[in-house]
């Protein structure tokens, strides 16, 4: 697969050499198309110039950094529990996974561990927050193909599933509910079932999309065969979560790395992959996702235990000294926290490492040679939060 | 039939040409672009502004009358004025021709259908004029795009109609609604031969090109509002925008009447005969069912599919519609012989 793409690539680029000359001869030029920063398929504030000739892409490079807000540095001026406020809002749309991993490696630093109901209930979140944040993916990629109906249906239907997050944790968008040795409250009356329901509604959104949109030879055929992003070039790049998955590389932190403190392997769910690597095959593997999104968190509410929430903490948090690294599977790809503590109430030094940021970085080397109507294909498909690029 | 002196029968034809371009348009925006699609999207669509939201279009027209006519600076000012107007005359001309009852037509051409196909491409002018004016890329790379593409749909909507030229025998629209009035399908006639039934063919490529030449979705790559923000008509706002819009849906109202009066007997109904002075009166509002008809399939169409690619969508039309087309006119051809 990489050497027919590098050859396809090879061959371009001859092929752009020979068209050079004779746009010499008979004095064409280019045109810089800048797509972005205010432009209607970047959903957010990215920025990428493309250069054309015709329709066709020579080059593009991705420019990052406008909404760049410092959450890294942020951190180091506040106590351990407030950071969840800010990094909560690195990606917008499923905003809890972001805690999960920083509160994980709060509590590595601290050697406290929730107890087990705070455990499956982090879980359960954490699953929802991806079915939220994949669904809203899956409709946008929608639109961005052109076809408007799909991203309503996504609406309607996430917002069963935010109207279960704000229930539990009274925010839709930004819960700010994870709490070093457990969670702030434990859940409402009714909710489990209500959820159980929701989910339901999930897995009939999955059908419906899968026969709207995923079945519809004209989405087939602006997907497939589309941005083939090969394994090893995906692993060079950095890509993590769906977008290598689709790309046939077997990984899920969930499954094989997982942190201490979710209780993932406590239920029976299944790692999707694509062999293609291309659209359709990423678009793919997000609605399976979804799909076992929607049956992890039926399975958790089915046995989730009783007991406290909150495991014994000091009122004023103080984290010993040393470092410690966690990452989650969080919807957009792998997402870690490197936090260094000196001992005192802040953390000395935090790195995020999001999915997106990596995840946007391939973007050059895969739009070469695409059409501008691709480029939006495959930038859909890539599905990147943009708050999660810049942090 | 009142004989009426030729200035007056004139004004009469004008005003009734004027009120068949604007007319169909407000329904047409109302009933499928405000509320069919908001009910496939599950959503209510405007249900603020009179009853059911019905008035909605009259508060939008209200509001881009309002708002300014921004020129961008490098545009080149007189081009980019009279482009909007370019497309509108574009519509104005098609609807000369189509006819709405036995006396109810704007101008009887002989050569009605040749004269409709033909001025449909003047919008072509319009949108490249457009797209080079504005002096933006989306702009310009929109009004290429929708120039490829009216001229590669213009094929198989010419070829589609040959079929029932041969059918009826005549280029002239009147004769090619009495020709289904008075046709029969293999020797039975009692419901006359509307064209869909023995051109069906034909009227699913005359479906596929039309909904190209009207830009509309799977089709709307000039105007991909994903990747060119909306393509030759970024750069306009205001009154201009306006005509725009009223000339992108009024031309499907009058290719909706054409394609009714083609294939679908125009003002024409089963069991009634074609010479009574009634059509003249019921003509109209059966062409307007008819006409409602075909837009809820464009309309249709619209909201499910995505959009083609620019090199897909010119596929498409060279490799598939044409061919298609041309195997049609030549089955046409020999059963027109034949029987």
């Amino acid at each position: 697969m990489t050497a027919t793409s590098e050859s396809e690539q090879l061959r371009y680029i001859d092929q752009q050499a020979a068209d050079a000359r004779v746009n010499v001869e008979i004095e064409t030029e280019g045109m810089t198309l800048n797509l972005g920063p205010q432009h209607p398929a970047t959903h957010g504030t990215l920025r990428i110039i493309a250069k054309l000739d015709g329709e066709q892409v020579v080059a593009a490079e991705p420019v990052m950094g406008y909404m760049h807000r410092g959450y890294e540095k942020l951190a180091e001026v506040r106590t351990f529990p407030q950071v969840t406020t800010l990094i909560n809002r690195i990606d917008w749309t499923g905003s809890f996974a972001n805690e999960t991993p920083f509160i994980l490696a709060a509590e590595k630093l601290m050697e406290v561990e929730a107890p087990p109901r705070a455990q499956y209930i982090r879980t359960i979140l954490h699953e929802m927050s991806r079915i939220a944040n994949v669904m809203l993916g899956i409709g946008d990629m929608g639109v961005q193909v052109g076809a408007v109906t799909p991203v309503f249906f996504a609406f309607r239907d996430r917002e069963y599933v935010l109207n279960q997050i704000e229930a539990v944790t009274g925010g839709r968008f930004h819960p700010n509910f994870d709490r070093i040795g457990g969670l702030k409250d434990d859940l409402p009356a009714g909710w489990i079932q209500n959820t159980k329901n929701a989910m339901e509604k999930v897995e009939d959104f999955c059908d419906q999309i899968e026969t709207l949109m995923y079945g519809n030879e004209l989405f087939q055929a602006r997907t497939r065969g589309i941005g083939i992003i090969p394994k090893d070039i995906g692993l060079a790049y950095g890509l993590s979560g769906v977008n290598i998955r689709a790309s046939g590389v077997d990984w899920d932190v969930r499954r094989d790395a997982m942190p201490h403190g979710l209780v993932y392997d406590q239920v029976d769910w299944k790692v999707y992959t694509h062999p293609d690597g291309d659209c359709y095959s990423r678009m793919w593997v997000r609605l399976q996702e979804v799909r076992e999104g929607a049956k992890i968190v039926t399975q958790l509410l089915n046995q989730i235990p009783s007991g406290p929430i909150m495991a014994k903490v000091p009122r004023i948090i103080k984290v010993p000294a040393g470092e410690a690294f966690v990452e989650t599977e969080n919807p957009l790809g792998v997402m870690g926290y490197y936090v260094i503590s000196k001992g005192d109430l802040n953390p000395y030094r935090v790195k995020i490492r999001s999915a997106s940021f990596n995840n946007v970085s391939i973007t050059p080397w895969l739009l070469k040679g695409v059409y501008v109507p691709d480029i939006i294909a495959i930038l859909g498909s890539l599905y990147f939060i943009l708050g999660d690029i810049d942090r | 039939m009142i004989a009426l002196a030729y200035w007056v029968e004139t004004i009469f034809r004008s005003l009734g040409g004027l009120a068949a371009v604007l007319l169909p348009a407000g329904p047409i925006v109302y009933i499928f672009l405000f509320k069919m699609m908001s009910f496939m999207q599950s959503r209510l669509g405007p249900t603020e502004a009179g009853p059911a939201g019905t008035l909605q279009l009259i508060a939008e027209v209200g509001k881009w009358i309002q708002k300014e006519d921004i020129f961008p600076r490098k545009a080149d000012r007189l081009v980019f004025a009279a482009a909007p107007f370019v497309v509108l005359a574009s519509s104005f001309l098609l609807v000369l021709v189509v006819p709405f009852g036995p006396d109810a037509w704007f101008v009887n051409l002989d050569t009605g259908i040749y004269f409709a196909l033909a001025v449909s491409s003047v919008s072509v002018i319009g949108i490249l004029m457009a797209g080079w004016a504005s002096a933006s890329k989306y702009s310009m790379l929109g009004g290429l795009r929708a120039a490829g593409q009216l001229i590669a749909y213009e094929l198989p909507l010419v070829l589609a109609v040959m079929g029932v030229v041969i059918q009826a025998g005549t280029l002239n629209m009147q004769d090619i609604v009495l020709a289904q009035a008075e046709g029969e399908i293999f020797g039975f006639g009692g419901i006359g031969n509307p064209f869909i039934l023995t051109q069906f063919l034909g009227f699913v490529i005359f479906m596929i090109a039309m909904q190209a030449e009207l830009t509309q979705p799977p089709f709307d790559m000039p105007v991909a509002e994903s990747e060119l923000v909306t393509g030759y008509m970024t750069e306009y706002s205001g009154i201009r925008f306006l005509l725009f819009f009223i000339g992108e849906f009024a031309t499907a109202g009058i290719f909706g009447m054409i394609a009714s009066a083609l294939f679908l007997g125009g003002w024409w109904v089963p069991g009634l005969d074609p010479d009574s002075n009634l059509f003249n009166i019921l003509g109209p509002g059966i062409m307007m069912a008819k006409v409602m008809g075909v837009m809820f399939l464009v309309f249709w169409f619209r909201f499910t599919y995505p959009r083609f690619r620019e090199d897909q969508l010119q596929q498409l039309a060279w490799k598939v519609l044409i061919p298609l087309s041309l195997v049609n006119i030549v089955i046409t051809g020999i059963l027109k012989v034949a029987f």
